[in-house]
């Protein structure tokens, strides 16, 4: 029978028993509806986390070291992958010309250096040791700032900081919000390193300019001590709130990048990398953050980073575990949602062995007529397809209306709580076309058994039956 | 007799069975419904199987309608041997090369008459765009063009079992099957009935159709058929040529 004769009698024959045939449609709604709902949810949940990572340009970012100071040890950096020492290119320092190169990477957007430093926060008359970070104009729309009092950096190199909630509080007189400090400055007190003269240059003068030690000498600099203000233009909420490029956010004062380049001011780890100067090699970085285009493209940015001589850390890998959660999380998730699917499956096979009950003496008219027995048992599938097509639609309706009651129960609760609701739910195309084809197959595979049984009916019998 | 299995060979017969036997295990017992019954059907001949109830002509009529399967023996039909067919190929045979009529009309009552008419021509898979002009011919033939749209629950007896009668020939078979077509109506009804069934088997134009009919009314079939065969136990007890 011709494909459109087959749907045209299914349909009719559901019509029929139009009550029944609901009842067990509705089944495979509802089934696919918990699926629906449940998926809709995991998914949701999944794409919260995805957005909140990649908003903070975690999946995107590379730090870049040199081997030689490289914290995490190992030649493959933080990835702590083996790696044959043979393949990979000598340590090198990780200065300009390093910089340049990894600049004209492929998929490289930026290269910024990681200042970060400790200093000393005043406003008289109180004072607080803080951790400063240089920020790149951009990391302006990454979650670091989220919910910023005030506005980013006038320039790159505006003399301007950005505060962070709790800091301003504890700078500020008890009582005062945050954002008061809006417009006022603040003094930092920092180490800053000071150039030495070459030694040819000493010996030419043959009298030094300042005491300089032994040790100063050997290190290229010497250190002293140095401050300068800058006008509070942001305050952000909360120091615990929102994440940020590799390492800032934990900082309590953040300025333009190109500032606090300028400010030549000793790091962490600067002290054991004696060999870095700003003498005429040029300057050398304790750390580089690399921006690669998309997620996608940081291993192979990586890769080609530690075989130029460097150590190279990102947080794919870190996060690769966490989309493993959430695989496991959704198929758990979708195992249950299934459960109710299994139920209405029964009531497939119920209502079409019902069926062939009802219309045993219609399959022997039809066999009378012509019919083979693989008409009858495409039929019957096509039956059980109907139904699991219609539940399947019907159900992603359900779902899709389900999943929005539980979001926007969520935001009604988590407004309450005083926290800013997420959007915890998605229905994505995927999903939808996956709960439908899955509802048919359901059907399809509850109608095997009914079908097989229609088929081998004795006609002869058939037409006896009463 | 030996039965050829050519189409060549079986030219001038429309069915040739040849010992064919039919047996049913029912509990230790074995039924011998029909019992190595030899016998031919002629091209465009009028064949009526007589007999008690229990006799074997029902089953004789459904191994020559392709419906069941014989234990033993060879069956053909228009040359082509049924026992060695597959179960599709049958469903074709059922289809195509025969019609068939119930005591019982077994019209399908959610369906207008137009629509049971209809069925064989989609298991024929007959374009849609023919169909209604075949469903259309075959329902005038049988005075029932007006009743297109009525359901089976709708006619009397008589006209149910007029659009059975459309129905079996909508497909236009070479062998139409009858198996007690006035049966189930009274005395006035079967005469009209047998009527129709002599009118297609001899039409005033065109070719005739071989017809088999199960009755056990001697009246009828001595009225219409050529020939006679009464069963017994599953055996042909007697055979009169009538034309």
């Amino acid at each position: 029978m011709k494909i459109g004769d087959l749907t045209e009698l299914a349909a009719r024959n559901l019509r029929e028993a139009v009550l029944r045939n609901s009842l067990t449609t509705l089944g495979i709604s509802v089934g696919v509806a918990s699926l629906v709902a449940l998926l809709s949810l995991g998914v949701g949940l999944q794409q919260l986390v995805d957005r909140s990572v990649a908003h903070a340009g975690l999946f995107d970012t590379i730090s870049v070291r040199s081997r030689q100071s490289n914290p995490l040890g190992g030649p493959g950096g933080g990835r702590g992958r083996p790696r044959d020492a043979a393949d990979l290119e000598a340590p090198r320092p990780l200065d300009d010309a390093a910089r340049k190169e990894i600049e004209a990477l492929p998929n490289v957007l930026e290269v910024n250096p990681e200042v970060r430093f400790t200093a000393e926060a005043r406003r008289e008359p109180v004072s607080q040791l803080v951790m400063v970070a240089g920020m790149a104009a951009s990391s302006q729309n990454s979650g670091t700032l989220d919910g910023l009092n005030g506005h980013f950096f006038s320039s790159a190199d505006a003399q301007e900081a950005i505060v962070q909630g709790d800091l301003a509080k504890r700078l500020l007189d008890a009582g005062q919000a945050p954002a008061s400090l809006l417009g006022q400055e603040i003094t930092l007190r920092f180490a800053q390193r000071q150039a030495l003269p070459p030694p040819s240059q000493q010996g030419a003068n043959d009298a030094p300019t300042q005491a300089v030690g032994p040790d100063e000498e050997a290190m290229g600099f010497s250190i002293i001590p140095s401050e300068k203000k800058f006008l509070v233009v942001g305050v952000t909420p909360a120091s615990d709130a929102g994440g940020g490029p590799v390492g800032l956010n934990n900082s309590g004062v953040y300025l333009p990048l190109a500032v606090a380049e300028k400010l030549q001011v000793v790091q962490q780890g600067d002290l054991r990398d004696v060999s870095r100067s700003n003498s005429a090699q040029g300057m050398r970085y304790a750390a580089l953050n690399v921006r690669a285009s998309s997620p996608s493209a940081v291993a192979q940015i990586e890769e080609r980073v530690t075989h130029m001589g460097f150590a190279a850390f990102s947080l794919i890998d870190v996060t690769r575990n966490l989309r493993t959660f959430f695989a496991i999380f959704d198929l758990f998730l979708g195992i249950f949602g299934s459960l109710a699917l299994a139920v209405a499956s029964l009531g497939i096979i119920n209502t079409l062995v019902m069926a062939i009950l009802e219309r045993r003496r219609e399959i022997g008219v039809l066999k009378a007529l012509g019919a083979a027995d693989s008409d009858v048992r495409q039929l019957f599938f096509a039956e059980a397809g109907v139904m699991g097509l219609a539940g399947g639609l019907f159900g992603v309706l359900l779902g899709w209306a389900i999943g929005r009651a539980i979001q926007f129960a969520t935001m009604i609760y988590l407004k309450r709580q005083g926290v800013t609701p997420p959007n915890i739910w998605s229905v994505p195309w995927w999903l939808v076309l996956g709960a439908i084809v899955f509802a048919v197959v359901v059907s399809l595979a509850s109608g095997i058994y009914p079908a097989s049984r229609a088929a081998r009916l004795d006609p002869v019998e058939a037409l006896r039956y009463e | 007799m030996n039965v050829p299995e050519t189409t060549e060979a079986s030219n001038g017969y429309a069915i040739r069975a040849d010992r064919i036997s039919r047996h049913y295990k029912m509990g230790e017992a074995l039924i011998r419904a029909v019992d190595a019954i030899t016998l031919d059907v002629g091209k465009g001949e009028f064949l009526a199987l007589l007999g008690a109830s229990g006799s074997g002509k029902s089953t004789l009529l459904n191994l020559m309608a392709g419906l069941d399967r014989p234990s033993s023996g060879t069956i053909l039909a228009m040359g082509r041997d049924l026992a060695a067919m597959s179960s599709e190929e049958l469903a074709t045979h059922r289809n195509r090369t025969i019609g068939i009529v119930f005591q019982s009309f077994q019209l399908l009552p959610r369906m207008t008459l137009e629509e049971n008419v209809e069925l064989p021509l989609r298991l024929a898979e007959l374009p849609r765009p023919e169909r209604p002009g075949r469903v259309r011919e075959a329902l005038e033939r049988v005075g029932l063009a007006a009743r297109t749209r009525h359901r089976p629950t709708e006619l009397s007896g008589g006209e149910q079992q007029r659009a059975a009668i459309a129905r079996a020939l909508v497909n236009q078979p070479m062998i139409l099957l009858a198996d007690e077509p006035t049966g189930n109506l009274d005395s006035k009804t079967g005469e009209e009935i047998m009527s129709l069934i002599a009118g297609i088997h001899r039409p005033p134009s065109g070719p005739g159709r071989t017809i088999v009919m199960v009755t056990h009314e001697r009246v009828l079939a001595e009225r219409y058929a050529d020939r006679i065969i009464t069963l017994s136990d599953g055996a042909i007890s007697r055979e009169e040529r009538l034309r």
